[in-house]
């Protein structure tokens, strides 16, 4: 190959994978196992010390769990990758690298309702406080800083609601302010939006939506964009300031722009240990292979189902970007032209009820608590999802009593629409 | 020379042609980039001349240190700088001052300095600035895709081991 960079849909297949050095095998090995032998004692030390690259123990890496990292790093034009066990283990180890006990992060409110309770109680334990925003209006962001913000964290199309983040502006308050600014990417993947070309400093994923595709995996992934300067910026000691667990070595300096990458493996990932598993990386890994294809199916599938149901006579509204009157439908011909995700609410006229009985009737619609599926999925999020928020804080996040929540999956767009339509008669 | 974006080959010819590197700014603190970066360039072979006044007349890593490029007694492939972008400038004029030249001036990730590299470029030298030669290694044999770097490489030819051991690979990728 020149060096020229491949197109999106050549990453998608070959980023990451060469044919397997030792026995040539041409997919993805499921290297199933917990250690690696090491060459000789020399060797190990230098893996130890950090000073070479190599394999030593899954829980800190693995070939099948690097061959997702860089494929990964490839799509979203960043700089390096980490897999690890799940997008709530990503955003936990990025802020463990961020930030110490006392600080402050600043995140939309607009967020997935399973990462408003980490960031408003579990991170509580750590001394980590969050600070809301409100993804509608920059300046809320820039409001909210204090001396001890050490990250802003929002996501590119929120959950449930159809939200389009106005990413360049945020990251023009993130950079003004030298914070770094972290995008959830889950609903959006690198073929719709890509972050780190509207600012994002770090992104992170949950693969067990669109990457891996199939509802068959748990995963997540951190994206270094390797933009923001860690090194000798004392505010960050992870990455500025000698870790005496490898001799004194300063991690921002020694890996220069995928330190942050590596700060979160060889920190987080080694003494938090929320690894990958071999297999479900390859399973995310086939996944993300057609990603391409599907994410516009799903693009596609979902547009049509919005445009049905907003002339449906039981539906009071419906919360879809990619509908020319909806109110974040130039936020979507900015920022994803291509589609507005596969995820998005809509309103029944007959409340909470007819919302639980929809769910009872539907047929190829499945209820369950996931997105990003093959198959379509539907969900009532103020039963489930968000029901551990207050009434306001439903409300706030998209996920009010009449609201039902869809995943758009790619089946054929008409038996979707039947299904729909006969459950909504019967509601 | 485009100093921002060197080709695949360009990299990857300077390192398979040079055999002794002096790399100037040697530490003997195992924590040190300059530290790993030569300890990684002996196991793969390279002749590395630690250059470190402060520490000449001894030995880092089983090689002797050298006050400066002048005092190696021998023809030097490649120097290496180690050093701010400041220093460079004096540390080339050096370099250029040696008999016979280097054929390649290399300074490591975050050093650069253009009047620099166009002196030693009119000199016939070629010129890398602002890369680190371990990770440029890692990336064009593929090593570094272990740990989730972003290579820029994609291949259906697989990786060549390197016959030293099976977690190192050798440059010359298909």
């Amino acid at each position: 190959m020149t060096d020229r960079l491949p197109g999106f849909n050549t990453l998608a297949i070959h980023a990451g994978a060469a044919p397997d050095a030792a026995t040539g095998a041409r997919a993805t090995p499921i290297y199933q196992t917990t250690s690696f032998v090491f060459d000789d004692v020399d060797h190990a030390a230098s893996l130890f010390g950090l000073q070479a690259f190599g394999n030593i123990y899954s829980r800190i890496g693995n070939p099948t769990c690097a061959v997702l990292e860089e494929r990964v790093a490839a799509l979203e034009g960043g700089t390096a990758a980490l897999a690890v066990a799940s997008g709530h283990a990503a955003e936990f180890l990025v802020f463990h690298t961020l930030l110490q006990p006392g600080d402050e992060f600043i995140a939309a409110k607009q967020l997935y309702g399973g990462s408003i309770n980490q960031f408003n109680h579990s991170y509580k334990n750590f001394g980590w406080n969050v600070a809301w925003a409100n993804a509608d209006d920059p300046s809320s962001f820039e409001a909210a800083i204090t001396p001890k913000t050490k990250a802003i964290f929002v996501e590119s199309i929120a959950n449930p609601g159809g939200v389009i983040v106005d990413l360049q502006a945020i990251a023009a308050i993130a950079k003004k302010h030298r914070i770094p600014f972290i995008v959830d990417n889950t609903m959006a993947t690198p073929y719709l939006i890509k972050p780190f070309e509207h600012g994002a400093d770090i992104i992170v994923h949950s693969a067990t939506k669109f990457l891996g595709g199939h509802g068959n995996s748990i995963g997540g992934v951190i994206v270094d964009g390797g933009s923001f300067n860690f090194a000798g910026d004392d505010r960050y000691p992870m990455l500025s300031k000698p870790r005496p667990e490898y001799g004194g070595m300063v991690l921002g300096e020694t890996f220069g722009n995928f330190g942050f990458a590596i700060a979160c493996r060889v920190l987080g990932l080694r003494d938090l240990g929320p690894a990958l598993s071999p297999f479900n990386a390859f399973l995310i890994l086939n996944g993300i292979e057609t990603l391409p294809l599907r994410m516009q199916r799903h693009a596609d599938n979902t547009l049509a189902v919005a445009e049905h149901l907003s002339t449906h006579n039981k539906v009071s509204w419906v919360s879809y970007p990619g509908l020319r009157d909806d109110r974040y439908h130039n936020l979507a011909k900015q920022y994803c032209p291509k589609g507005a995700g596969a995820v998005f609410t809509f309103g029944l006229k007959g409340g909470y009820e007819a919302g639980v009985k929809l769910v009872s009737n539907l047929k190829l619609f499945s209820h369950l608590a996931n997105i990003g599926d093959t198959r379509s999925l539907v969900i009532h999020p103020a039963s489930t999802t968000h029901r551990q928020l207050s009434d306001e804080q439903k409300t706030q996040a998209g996920a009010g009593p009449e609201v039902v929540r869809l995943s758009v999956g790619l089946e054929d767009k008409e038996d979707l629409i039947d299904d729909l339509n006969q459950a909504l008669d019967a509601a | 020379m485009n100093h921002d974006n060197y080709p695949n080959d360009y990299i990857r010819g300077i390192l398979n042609s040079v055999k002794t590197i002096a790399l100037v700014g040697a530490s003997q603190n195992p924590a040190r980039p300059s530290w790993i970066v030569t300890k990684y360039l002996l196991e793969r072979g390279y002749d590395v001349i630690p250059i470190n006044p402060g520490l000449a007349g001894g030995e880092l890593l089983g090689k002797k240190v050298y006050a400066s490029l002048k005092d190696v007694p021998f023809p030097i492939d490649m120097v290496e700088i180690f050093r701010n972008s400041e220093a460079a400038g004096p540390i080339t004029d050096e370099a250029l001052a040696l008999d016979p030249l280097p054929k390649v001036l290399w300074m490591q990730l975050s050093v650069r300095n253009d009047a620099a590299a166009a002196k030693a470029e009119a000199k016939g030298l070629k010129v890398v600035m602002d890369r680190c030669p371990k990770i440029e290694f890692g990336r064009l044999s593929g090593e570094i895709s272990w740990q989730g770097v972003n290579s820029r490489m994609i291949s259906s030819k697989k990786p060549v081991l390197s016959g030293k051991g099976f977690q190192k690979l050798s440059l010359n990728r298909p």
